[in-house]
């Protein structure tokens, strides 16, 4: 068993899938430098070449559209957006042609592209730096949305992705990067097998989250077991399609649910899990109201003050979850 | 340096028969069989869309077959072409099945794009169109990324981007101009500029008519055409796809063109919006690039009654495909969710 970080577990699938996938190849802005994406993606360009390594102008609207074409053409092509905020330019492409190309031609003809959007926040970057959009991705059909949260998903997700025949959109966060695991070999799994899982198995409450919210749930779980609830927790991996029967499952055996997410709560992910659980839980099992914790509605500051203010932290959980068990139905 | 396309539209243009010199006398046949075939399956198209036969928008280019049908003259299946919102004539001339192209304008489960796309979302695999849909540049860098990935397999397919004067106001294109040219994609950006985006005049638009001068800034080799002349598209098409194929491109090329019909369905929209009045009509149809073919092969010895003939020939061939077309059934709507996800 190898240690690797959530960020070299990436690296680990794109070393990979170039090396025994001639039709894949990586392109977006910084790829030939260090500043941008973090190690995930350190030494490619000197190792497969520039050719399969492109770096390119600050277009990301074409850069994506490319992509999407070069899918069409037999390559499975990767593109990097290394900062979720920039890729909004690219919604075309995405939205319009990759998410409805199957289906306007009765599938004769599917976009085999892995977009790759990295959610890089905090450290005062404020507004336009720092935001976590994977909601709307996951409100299109025709793509598929992936937020790999723990280190063994980073890469074995990244790999699904990029052999999947369809759209995808792989999200990762930067504040997930230092985690540590030691991890088999790479593997391929099938996309259309990756479900959300349960992490830890518990009666009290279900915990829901994806991403770096994952991470967070499962940090306020010892101090939840000290004032004796015993979470069960699940993380979702996989957003579009939406995969709702672990959680109303969950939550027929524990009658509560927390939702955790790291983007705005209005019309979000964490909408999405509430309403399938109520749904598809008769109210006579609920303890109490579903609850959630997302982002205040509101831009990310800059000030630091604010930030704190902004971002979930583990108090900040660990109170919103007591509340619920003081609010019983 | 003197720069050759820097000219008025109406110098660019012309009523004139054309030069027919460098070619023969089949292929001129074929490529006028070509025109006549997409000039009367949209007429067809246009009544079936007035009496609702055809249910949905559909965007007729009847007056701008030339260009098409000179580009597709030097393509094959391998290569990769992209259209738009205006496209029957780009995938007619590229040979696609009539019945099957019809079924699809009338959204039957046999249309090439298996009824799920109609007039505005074209799909021919087998003829080498990898598909047209009508938001406006949206092809567009699709059709470098198609470029790119033959350069990157190694392969002499090229890639063919049909926009028109509304695309190039689109940011994207510039995006994709650029990034075709750092990259030496084999792609060849072909406007088809009518003059209109849409209800609005060029003029009213952009500060020029002519559109090159993108092409320019991002350093690609264009050509500026009377779009409404067949043997002249085809010599800079002949010449920029063989170029494109060696590595040389990518290359722009710019036909000035007209359409005799509005922006959709079959309205000559005369007025409706700025600067598009009957006597300007009247003028572009004069530049009929069908008429000047015909009035090219008529002085070379080619007989009337031959090509009247040819033409009921066509319109027969037309006639039957429609017919059969119409008696094809809609898609059903279980087999139509198993199109949101190619299966693995």
């Amino acid at each position: 068993m190898n240690k690797f970080t959530y960020s070299t577990a990436i690296l680990d699938a794109y070393n990979f899938l170039l090396k025994n996938y001639p039709e894949v190849f990586v392109i977006g802005q910084g790829l030939w430098s260090p500043w941008y994406v973090g190690n995930t993606m350190k030494d490619l360009d000197k190792k497969f070449g520039k050719k399969r390594i492109i770096d390119t102008p600050v277009s990301e609207a074409a850069v994506t559209g490319a992509a999407v074409g070069a899918s069409l053409n037999e390559m499975k092509p990767i593109v990097v957006h290394p900062r979720m905020d920039f890729m909004m330019y690219a919604m075309d492409p995405i939205v319009n042609q990759a998410a409805k190309w199957s289906y306007m031609f009765g599938g004769q003809s599917s976009p085999s592209i892995t977009i790759r959007g990295i959610i890089n926040r905090g450290g005062e970057q404020g507004a336009q730096h720092s935001q976590a959009l994977h909601s709307w991705f996951a409100h299109i059909p025709g793509l598929k949305v992936v937020l790999p949260s723990s280190v063994a998903d980073a890469r074995d997700l990244l790999i699904a992705s990029v052999l999947a025949d369809q759209p995808v959109i792989y999200i990762d966060d930067r504040w997930l990067y230092d985690q540590e695991d030691n991890l088999p070999e790479a593997k391929e799994i099938k996309l259309e097998s990756i479900n959300p899982c349960i992490l830890r198995e518990g009666d009290s409450i279900t915990l829901v989250g994806c991403s770096y919210s994952t991470l967070l749930l499962k940090k306020v779980t010892k101090k939840l077991i000290k004032n004796k609830i015993y979470p069960e927790i699940i993380d979702m991996r996989i957003i579009n399609p939406f995969h709702s029967e672990l959680i109303t499952n969950s939550v027929k055996k524990t009658g509560r649910l927390f939702v955790l997410d790291g983007g705005w709560g209005p019309c979000g992910i964490s909408s999405e899990i509430i309403s399938s659980a109520v749904e598809n839980v008769d109210p006579n099992f609920l303890k109490s109201k579903p609850a959630r914790l997302t982002l205040p509605f509101t831009p990310a500051p800059t000030s630091k003050v604010l930030e704190q203010e902004y971002y979930p932290t583990e108090e900040k959980i660990y109170k919103n979850i007591l509340k619920i068990f003081k609010n019983n139905l | 340096m003197k720069d050759l396309n820097n000219n008025k539209i109406e110098s660019i243009t012309s009523e004139k028969e054309i030069n027919i010199d460098n070619f023969s006398g089949d292929e001129l046949l074929e490529m006028l069989s070509k025109m006549i075939l997409i000039r009367n399956a949209e007429y067809k198209i246009a009544k079936g869309r007035e009496i609702g036969l055809v249910g949905g928008p559909v965007h007729l280019g009847v007056g701008q077959e030339a260009i098409p049908v000179g580009i597709s003259q030097y393509l094959n299946n391998n290569d990769k072409v992209f259209g738009a919102h205006r496209s029957h004539a780009h995938i007619l001339s590229l040979g696609i099945d009539l019945k099957s192209f019809f079924s699809e304008i009338l959204a039957k489960s046999s249309g090439i794009s298996k009824g799920m796309g109609g007039s505005m979302h074209l799909f021919g695999g087998s003829v080498g169109f990898s598909g047209s849909v009508p938001i406006v540049a949206g092809t567009v860098p699709l059709a470098v990324g198609t470029a790119l990935a033959s350069k990157l397999k190694g392969e002499d397919a090229i890639s063919i981007s049909y926009l028109g004067d509304g695309a190039m106001e689109e940011g994207i294109v510039h995006e994709s101009l650029n990034l075709a040219r750092i990259n030496n994609c084999p792609v060849i950006f072909v406007v088809e500029n009518n003059l209109f985006s849409s209800h609005l005049n060029i003029n009213l638009r952009q500060p020029k008519e002519l559109t090159y001068r993108f092409a320019k800034a991002n350093d690609i080799e264009s050509k500026v055409l009377d779009g409404n002349n067949l043997t002249s598209i085809c010599m800079t098409s002949k010449e920029f796809i063989r170029r494109c194929r060696a590595g040389e491109g990518p290359f722009f090329i710019e036909a000035i063109t007209y359409r005799w019909f509005g922006h959709v369905d079959w309205r000559e929209d005369i007025d409706v919006g700025i600067n598009r009045s009957a006597e300007d009509l009247k003028y572009w149809k004069k530049r009929d690039p069908i008429s000047r073919l015909k009035k090219s092969l008529l002085k070379n010895n080619f007989v009337e009654n031959h090509l009247i003939n040819l033409e009921k020939d066509i319109q027969k061939d037309i006639d039957n495909a429609w017919m059969d077309a119409l008696k094809e059934s809609s898609p059903e709507w279980n087999e139509s969710l198993n199109y949101v996800f190619k299966r693995n």
